[in-house]
């Protein structure tokens, strides 16, 4: 049980969080044809599109209400409805996802009477789905908003059905923020080797995996979970949800189809590959394939390699609570000792985590936790590569964002594959950083010994 | 703010603009607006100040998703890449308590990092709910003794640029003209030393420090930047300057004109981006001082450096002659990066005027001729068109237009404020030159652009199937 201590700092010093609008946005940004739309001011969508930009290395649509001093005062909701207007003519989206922002939230905007005013005034575009979702930045993070937006989407578009398993091939995945669009590959492939018919929602594996594609420019979304097949979740013959802070989701979702739901906090390490793994064989009658269980045993093999490198090893760990419960159970399973862990919000799941105490708070607060530890990495987001270097150990960069490093976005944590790799690199981090012991030179010796020392060590050949 | 202190700002005299026709000012239309706020604006302009905390007044997106974020560098310290926020929560807001946690976080930030001065920056958020800032930031000077400056450029007041006004104006409220400066120590060459000072240069990627040496050699010495490589201190005797240099025409030019109305200071506008430029701009400087000695050193020191630059320069504009650029950058940018081009042997299909003067623009006919294109539709779509229908061989912009061209499988050069290299000083231009031709002849282009080598039969394939 681990002790959740609160940081009691007015000011947060380089900030851990990333808000509430933009862990919605990036749900909107894995559907196909889509765009979300954040109500309130233009710089609310500038600075997330250059966040996302930076960390996808891609082209980011996301649009704005424009809020302004005059509109915010007098009211905003006629920017809600003709942005709704334009976007509808001018890109024709199947999904638009509305997003509120600290802004807006705090003028006191009712989104979803703007929805209704906009469908009672423009009855013409029907046919583009609008999903509307509170998320102020005063609560959450990235993780908490992009589990309400996956609330909102099944709310709007799963009809209440008792269609359970109508399509006996079709798993329904409902994929956390923690996971990157290498692990919704990954995910995919893990399915699709039981016969199975995932639909991964969202699935920024299909549209921010960065790929080029013959259309020169697009301003929706390109591939994603397409609206048609989020409408036949019902029909699933489960629903397979990866990360805690979307199991709310499932239940609604349960609640609504009948289809049964099966819960997965993170996949990485050999217990939770097994777990899905034989999840899946249950779910398609069929057994493990040999090419799964090659790869299981390379992990095997990959996990007593490098236990010298990871027994023991001192780790600091920053991360929304989905992230940080991931990395942190599967360095404990390596038997890794995790110094200190920072979450940017609270919630029930952190008081699980297998670590003596969860602070939430900032990076500072994980630099003050870990300097005078003897930390010999850190695990977290571009943004602690500062923090990192003053607590003199190395970086693995998880998390968002990642804008100093190319395919950080890409790589695959998941999966027994993804595991190995993930050791693999986290031993090298480690073998980088050994420190031969000092050589001891007795007081009997001849200073002549060595032949000239000096004179070798000038040269630059004593090291 | 009051909308009529905003539209003072919007009016500014010494923009040629506002004596014509206006262009641009218009309000962001919902669901068709791109571009930054005035928060993102003022912090542009002021975060380089290297030595100051900058505290972010507003819940976390602001400055969490755009903390140490920019491309300028510091010689000394590097406390403004520390990222500071109040993290206002829901109850913070619910119950008034953004005041009193500001003040906990001003003195927070001066106990635990020690600052020559603290800025703090409005957001929408707390302009909305009415903080009052100014006081606050009063109480807490009076209470630490460490100068704590308001910046009231909440984003929804306007654009980018407004907020490097907004940036600039509380400058020259609270700090410029706060201090006197040290004499400057004599030369042993037994030169004279003349004070001068830079008004947005932001020293990207380390930038100005190409040209920096040519000023200790002239004998000017740079009293301060806004805000390049800045310090408070410095910024405190701004007004002593015997020059200035406008270096980003349009943002900063209220404090250039302020200076010149309450302190009498002269002031340029130009660039160091190019090799004319950057000679123009030093010749400027010892036009505006009137010293001949100084000129005359100064035309020594340029036939120098041009000498030395065009000998560097000779196989890059071997490589870049008649290539074809395409630039789609803001105001200055729009008309200073031109003529580094043309030096280059390049030629400039059309440039972007969006954010650009009449001024700014009458300065691109000068380059360009009449009949030059300039193109005020920034949208990916329009940039790619444009692009082909003049057959560009690259495509230079903002950061923000990056990924459309690449994803267009074409050559692209980032010129904001984001980037990771130096172009400015005649050093600059040998990098400008090599990024250039880097991603102009790189072999990925015509790999990316071959279909796969059995995309013809699969094509034939399925003619013959639907036959």
């Amino acid at each position: 049980m681990a002790e959740i201590v609160l940081s009691k700092k007015a000011l947060a010093v380089n900030p851990l969080k990333v808000s509430q609008p933009l862990g919605a946005s990036l749900v909107f940004l894995g559907l196909n044809k889509s765009l979300p739309l954040m109500h309130g001011s233009q710089g609310c969508t500038a600075f997330g599109k250059v966040f996302f930009v930076r960390h996808f290395r891609e082209p980011i649509p996301l649009q704005t209400t424009a809020m302004d001093q005059v509109s915010t005062i007098m009211g905003a909701d006629e920017n809600v409805v003709e942005a709704l207007r334009t976007l509808c003519d001018k890109q024709k989206p199947e999904i638009i996802g509305l997003v509120t922002t600290g802004l807006s939230e705090t003028q006191g905007t009712d989104i979803h009477r703007c929805v209704r005013e906009f469908r009672a005034a423009y009855p013409q575009y029907a046919d583009t789905s609008v999903v509307a979702v509170n998320t102020p930045d005063t609560l959450g993070c990235l993780e908490t908003g992009y589990a309400l937006a996956v609330e909102a989407l099944l709310d709007t578009l799963v009809p209440d059905t008792r269609h359970a398993g109508r399509r006996p091939k079709q798993v329904t995945v409902l994929a956390g923020g923690h996971l990157t669009p290498g692990d919704l590959e990954t995910l995919r492939d893990w399915i699709e080797a039981f016969g199975l018919r995932p639909v991964l929602v969202p699935d920024i594996g299909d549209s921010l995996d960065g790929h080029l594609v013959e259309a020169e420019y697009s301003p929706l979304t390109l591939g994603g979970t397409p609206r048609a097949e989020i409408a036949s979740l019902g029909e699933s013959v489960a629903t397979l949800v990866i990360g805690e802070s979307l199991y709310r989701a499932a239940s609604k979702l349960e609640a609504r189809t009948g289809v049964p739901t099966y819960r997965f906090a993170g996949l990485m390490g050999l217990a939770a590959c097994d777990a899905f793994t034989l999840t899946l064989s249950q779910l398609s009658g069929k057994p493990v394939p040999p090419r799964l269980e090659r790869q299981r045993a390379q992990l095997q093999d990959a996990m007593v390699d490098s236990h010298f490198m990871l027994g023991m090893a001192r780790v600091a760990v920053a991360g929304d609570p989905d992230l940080l419960a991931m990395h942190c159970e599967f360095l404990a399973s390596m038997g890794a000792e995790i110094i200190a862990a920072v979450s940017p919000v609270k919630t029930d799941g952190l008081a699980r985590l297998p670590v003596a105490k969860v602070i939430v708070g900032d990076l500072e607060d994980l630099e003050l936790a870990a300097r005078g530890q003897r930390v010999q990495l850190v695990v977290s987001n571009s943004h602690a590569a500062g923090t990192a270097q003053r607590l003199g150990a190395p970086l693995m960069r998880a998390g968002f964002p990642q804008y100093d490093w190319v395919g950080g976005f890409a790589r695959a944590w998941v999966g027994y594959h993804g595991t190995r790799q993930a050791l693999f690199d986290l031993a090298n981090l480690m073998l980088s950083q050994h420190h031969d012991i000092d050589p001891y030179r007795s007081r009997y010796w001849a200073a002549e010994r060595d032949g000239a020392p000096l004179a070798l060590a000038e040269a630059g050949m004593v090291h | 703010m009051k909308a009529s202190d905003i539209q003072a700002l919007l009016n500014e005299p010494a923009c040629s603009h506002n004596h014509k026709e206006k262009s641009g000012c218009a309000r962001p239309k919902p669901g068709a607006t791109a571009g930054g706020c005035s928060f993102d604006g003022a912090q542009i302009a002021l975060l380089p100040i290297a030595d100051v905390a900058h505290i972010v007044h507003g819940p976390i997106a602001c400055a969490g998703a755009s903390w140490d974020n920019r491309g300028t560098r510091s010689s000394g310290p590097t406390l403004y890449r520390i990222g500071m926020t109040t993290d206002l929560s829901e109850t913070d807001v619910v119950m008034g308590r953004g005041e009193k946690r500001l003040l906990h976080a001003i003195r927070q930030a001066v106990e635990s990092y020690r600052p020559a001065a603290v800025f703090v920056y409005a957001t929408c958020v707390t302009a909305l709910i009415g903080d009052d800032m100014e006081a606050v930031c009063k109480a807490a000077t009076d209470f630490w003794g460490v100068p704590v400056i308001p910046v009231d450029a909440a984003g929804f007041y306007g654009t980018k640029n407004l907020g490097n006004r907004l940036a600039g104006e509380a400058m020259f409220k609270y700090v410029i003209g706060t201090r006197e400066p040290q004499p400057a120590a004599p030369r042993p060459d037994g030169l004279p030393t003349y004070d001068v000072s830079l008004i947005g240069e932001y020293n990207i990627a380390g930038e100005f420090w190409h040209v920096a040496p040519l000023f200790d050699e002239l004998g000017l010495r740079i009293l301060a930047t806004l805000s390049g490589d800045g310090r408070f201190a410095e910024v405190q005797t701004m007004h002593r300057a015997q020059a200035n240099m406008v270096v980003c025409a349009k943002a900063l030019l209220n404090v250039a004109r302020k200076l010149q109305d309450n302190f009498g200071t002269p002031f340029f506008e130009g660039s160091f981006y190019g090799v004319a430029d950057t000679s123009a701009a030093l010749r400027d400087f010892a036009r505006l001082i009137g010293d001949d000695d100084l000129s005359h050193r100064t035309e020594m020191v340029i036939a120098r450096e041009e000498a030395l630059a065009n000998a560097a320069l000779a196989p890059w504009r071997e490589k870049l002659a008649g290539k074809r650029a395409l630039l789609y950058t803001g105001g200055v940018k729009s008309w200073s990066i031109v003529s580094a081009l043309q030096d280059l042997g390049m030629t400039v299909v059309a440039t972007g005027t969006k954010k650009s003067t009449e001024e700014d623009k009458a300065r691109i006919r000068e380059l360009m001729g009449d009949d030059v294109r300039m193109i005020d539709d920034g949208s990916p779509k329009g940039l790619l068109s444009a692009y082909h229908d003049l057959k560009a061989d690259i495509l230079i912009a903002g950061g923000r237009n990056l990924y459309t061209a690449l994803k267009a499988r074409i050559p692209f050069l980032d010129i904001n404020q984001e980037r990771e290299f130096g172009y400015a000083g005649y050093t600059g231009m040998v990098e400008l030159a090599r990024q250039l031709h880097l991603s102009i002849s790189s072999p990925v282009w015509p790999a990316v652009r071959q279909p796969a080598p059995w995309a013809d039969s699969r094509r034939a394939l399925g003619e013959l199937l639907s036959a």
